[in-house]
């Protein structure tokens, strides 16, 4: 194990130290380890549509969809199942369980892609987010409208930088691999894609899958951060949220998503203040980076902490502190 | 045996007939030739060939087995490459990663290796890389590896394009119009370029061009296209003097 | 039955003619930029407000009624306009050579300003539109006809074919689609670029403004929030259609309009309203992947 891998891992053993103490000491008021709690939310939810629109190149506008069946299957697991019992025990296992039925959802969103891209798939995974919205709504079981309630909090900073780490670990993972070139390549131009052997259809099943996946596990530490959910805390607002953060930090880096949907989350708080102008600053903050920097803060690079050692580009431009995300 | 058979293909884009009625034999090793005036349906054969589109009729068999119906990564993956009349390299992915693509179909590893980066993952990375470069190498654009497709010179672009359908590990190699664009010493290196990639990667090469002296030069067989009708096979030489020829293509070129 | 059926039939005439007000400027706009232009639900909604401020102005003067109609949707089509331009020209023309998303991301952030501003500045109560034309009731036979139901439908269609005039026939109109078709070459030709797709937003959004009032007359309550739904639904039928297709966004505005006003008569709960909606939406695109009305473009290699 080389010296930079060790320090990685000491920083990793140090922030879960950090967590728990932040957790233990009262350190920090209850309102602030919230926010920590959905930054971190947050940033898993933004990096996992980063795979589908910042790598892939899709333009998924429905997230909020698969946010949504990862919350009320844990919220299931947790309330009707175990009736809050063992909650520590068996709240990992309901999230696991919540990101992979929702991975199954996903293939709704897949096959139309096969046939269907750019503006009108957009259209489909819209549809889907209103569809999961508009069933939730009929299901009385599940409180229909007026919602889901009865979770403990059983959502705390551990868990969620767990998560985060674990969603941080698969992306970079998969990007830097066969399978993320060829993420990249159906990005670039699905046809060539095909044409030099990528296997264009597996690979936007892959993408949605786990996508879905850290989707799922995102809706469930939500819920049960929340302890209260309703189908419109779902709804398309919800996934635009999740584009804006995506699209802030700058497609296709890692590192963009982390920034993006921190900036975005502390941001909103800070502004707080402001009342019901929040929303009229916030925004137009937001239009004046589009314009003067289009693609994002990082703008497809990535920090070179985050590249394989044997991906980075030597020579000169190792002086600077980030490289072309695309390597 | 032959390498590739064509029978009877036929293609229509609505109610135009694209091509009709196509036959080809390819053995292993032979240059091949396919020309034509604009519009004649020559890439579309492509197409075709590479399951762009599915065909309206015919049977396309490479090494006997049934191209028709597959998908396109399936018979690239058989051993099939190509290159297009408009450049459509990965642009924003380095030159690296171009060439790097074709492996998609041979890397021994699967997501679990790459999520773990196993052994397995490490050594098949390496060799992926060691290929593309070796590849990169042999094209002359190694200096350019990291460099992102997009700023090459649009002669590097070209020669990317060709060394990036060889990544696939190809047995057919299919060019369509590697000459376009270039200035006659250009073309003396294609046409070497050409001729040494055949014996160097033992390929069968199967090309699509406008520009008589690039065909005249390499080819063994050339079928011409005209309104999707095969309207002559043979030697370069039977083929220059063929009056239909010559009132279809070369005296569209003239006038 | 018949006549609950009939009844249904004209109010989907009705709001199907509102809807496709609305997604004529989707459309319109994705046909010339490629641009999903989020905000325009929101324009829809700025556009009501100002038919408001319009006809409390009108009213308090004595004017005839049908002139104060008149005069509204005139403020509200021409300052509804006026905001659309000055969004494309601070907003998005900065945005044309930049990735396609970063306009999306901006539309929305355009639409979320619009929203709030109007929400911080004029309260989250909703105004009731005064009633600006008598409403006369006509019945024939068993079914029941609004003045305003009538009107509504025939100033949309005038309305419709009107702008598909102006697409297929006028100089402006053959611009909008050289522009559409490949804004470089069009520019070469002579065609001023930028003032063409001024003219577009410019169009597309009077449009919206004259369906703003008029929509507003059939459900007089106005709030910041009411150019979400409709927009999304407006957008819906724009898609349905094929967006990109003045003919098809009208379309498919009539059928999202039937699905809306049909569906509670066949299942109980309203809400599956949207369940149903996404539903065909969804099957349209499977089987269509550009719409009912949109191009096939297969992708030349
Ligand atoms: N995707 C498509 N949809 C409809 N028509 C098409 C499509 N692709 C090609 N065609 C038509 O089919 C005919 C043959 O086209 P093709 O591209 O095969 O010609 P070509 O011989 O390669 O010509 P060139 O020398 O110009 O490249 C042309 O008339 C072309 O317009
Ligand atoms: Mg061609």
């Amino acid at each position: 194990m080389g010296l930079k891998s060790r320090m990685t891992l000491v920083l990793v053993f140090l922030g879960f130290v950090l967590c728990i103490l932040i957790e233990r000491s009262g350190l920090l008021s209850a309102y602030i380890l919230q926010i920590s709690m959905y930054v971190g939310i947050n940033i898993i939810l933004t990096l996992s549509l980063n795979l589908v629109n910042g790598y892939m190149g899709e333009f998924s506008v429905g997230h909020a969809g698969f946010m949504a069946i990862g919350a009320y299957v844990s919220s299931i697991i947790t309330v009707r199942v175990f009736h809050n019992q063992m909650g520590p025990f068996v709240f990992p296992l309901a999230v696991i369980v919540a990101g992979i039925v929702t991975a199954a959802t996903s293939f709704v969103v897949a096959f139309p892609s096969f046939r269907t891209r750019g503006d009108y798939l957009a259209i489909v995974t819209l549809a889907f987010n209103m569809i999961v919205k508009s069933v939730l709504e009929n299901i009385d079981a599940l409180g229909g409208p007026r919602g889901f309630m009865g979770m403990g909090r059983l959502t705390n900073l551990v868990n969620v930088y767990a998560w985060c780490l674990v969603t941080i670990f698969v992306v970079r993972n998969l990007v830097y691999s066969n399978f993320g070139r060829a993420v990249l390549s159906i990005r670039e131009d699905e046809v060539a894609s095909n044409l030099v052997s990528v296997n264009t259809r597996q690979m936007k099943i892959m993408v949605f899958l786990i996508a879905a996946f850290f989707a799922g596990v995102a809706g469930a530490l939500f819920a049960h951060v929340m302890q209260f959910i309703n189908p419109r805390s779902f709804a398309i607002q919800k996934s635009t949220d999740i584009l804006v953060m995506v699209y802030l930090g700058g497609i296709g880096s890692i590192f963009g998503s982390v920034l993006g949907a921190t900036v975005y989350t502390v941001l909103l708080e800070l502004l707080r203040p402001l009342g019901v102008w929040r929303w009229v600053v916030g925004p137009i903050m937001l239009v004046i980076l589009m314009i003067c920097r289009p693609t994002g803060i990082m703008g497809l690079k990535e920090l070179t902490g985050l590249i394989p050692r044997e991906e980075r580009v030597l020579g000169k431009k190792e002086e600077t502190d980030v490289v072309t995300a695309s390597n | 045996m032959s390498l590739l058979q064509i029978e009877g293909l036929t293609h229509f884009f609505g109610g135009l007939k694209a091509v009709s009625d196509f036959n080809l034999e390819l053995s292993a090793g032979e240059v091949v030739g396919l020309i034509g005036p604009n519009g004649a349906g020559k890439t579309t054969v492509f197409n075709l060939i590479t399951g762009v589109y599915k065909p309206s009729a015919g049977h396309i068999r490479f090494e006997g087995q049934e191209l028709v119906g597959l998908q396109s990564c399936q018979i690239i993956s058989m051993g099939i490459a190509r290159t297009f009349q408009t450049i459509r390299l990965f642009r924003d992915l380095t030159v690296l990663d171009n060439v790097r693509l074709g492996h998609f179909a041979q890397a021994r590893y699967g997501i679990r290796d790459a999520l773990m980066r196993s052994g397995k993952f490490r050594d098949e990375e390496k060799r992926i890389r060691d290929k593309g470069m070796e590849l990169l190498e042999a094209f002359n654009l190694a200096r350019y590896a990291h460099t992102q497709a997009k700023a090459l010179p649009y002669g590097e672009q070209r020669r990317l394009e060709i060394a990036r359908a060889l990544s696939s590990n190809p047995r057919l190699l299919l060019l369509d119009e590697p000459a376009a664009g270039m200035n006659p010493r250009e073309i003396d290196e294609l046409l070497e370029r050409i001729a040494w990639l055949k014996d160097e990667f033992d390929l069968t090469i199967f090309l699509i061009e406008h520009q008589m002296r690039v065909v005249m030069g390499i080819c063994e067989h050339i079928t011409v296209l005209d309104f999707g009708e095969t309207i002559a096979v043979g030697a370069p030489r039977e083929i220059q003097t063929n009056p239909r020829v010559l009132e279809a293509y070369l005296g569209k070129e003239v006038s | 039955m018949i006549i609950i059926l009939m009844q249904q039939m004209l109010n989907g005439l009705q709001l199907g003619s509102v809807y496709a007000l609305i997604a004529l400027g989707y459309t319109m706009v994705y046909g010339i930029l490629r641009l999903i232009n989020f905000a325009h639900g929101d324009i829809f909604m700025i556009s009501c407000y100002f038919g408001f401020f319009a006809a409390i102005a009108f009213l308090s003067n004595a004017i005839p009624t049908w002139l104060t109609f008149i005069a509204t949707m005139m403020v509200s089509m021409l300052l509804t306009a006026l905001v659309a331009v000055l969004i494309e020209r601070v907003a998005y023309k900065p945005l044309r050579l930049a990735p396609r998303v970063s306009a999306v991301i901006t539309a929305l952030g355009i639409g979320l300003f619009l929203e709030n501003f109007t929400l911080a500045t004029l309260g989250p109560t909703p105004r009731g539109m005064p009633a600006l034309l008598p409403n006369v009731n006509y019945r024939l036979g068993a079914l029941s006809l609004s003045s305003v139901q009538i009107l509504i439908i025939i100033i949309s269609i005038v309305l419709m074919i009107l702008l598909d005039r102006v697409v297929q026939k006028t100089m402006t109109g053959m611009a909008m689609r050289a522009v559409s078709y490949d804004k470089a070459t069009a520019s070469v030709m002579g065609v001023p670029v930028d003032r063409i797709i001024s003219t577009t937003f410019a169009i597309g959004s009077a449009v919206a403004g004259a369906g703003g009032v008029l929509y507003s007359l059939a459900y007089p309550i106005i709030n910041p929030y009411m150019g979400v739904r409709i927009g999304w639904w407006a957008f819906i039928a724009a898609v349905i259609g094929g967006i990109g297709n003045v003919r098809g966004a009208m379309l498919g505005a009539y059928i999202l309009a039937f699905v809306e006003v049909f569906t509670p008569m066949v299942l109980p709960s309203s809400t599956y309203r949207d369940f149903v909606a996404f539903t065909v939406l969804l099957i349209v695109l499977v089987v269509r992947p550009t719409g009912l009305m949109g191009r096939v473009t297969a992708q030349k290699v």
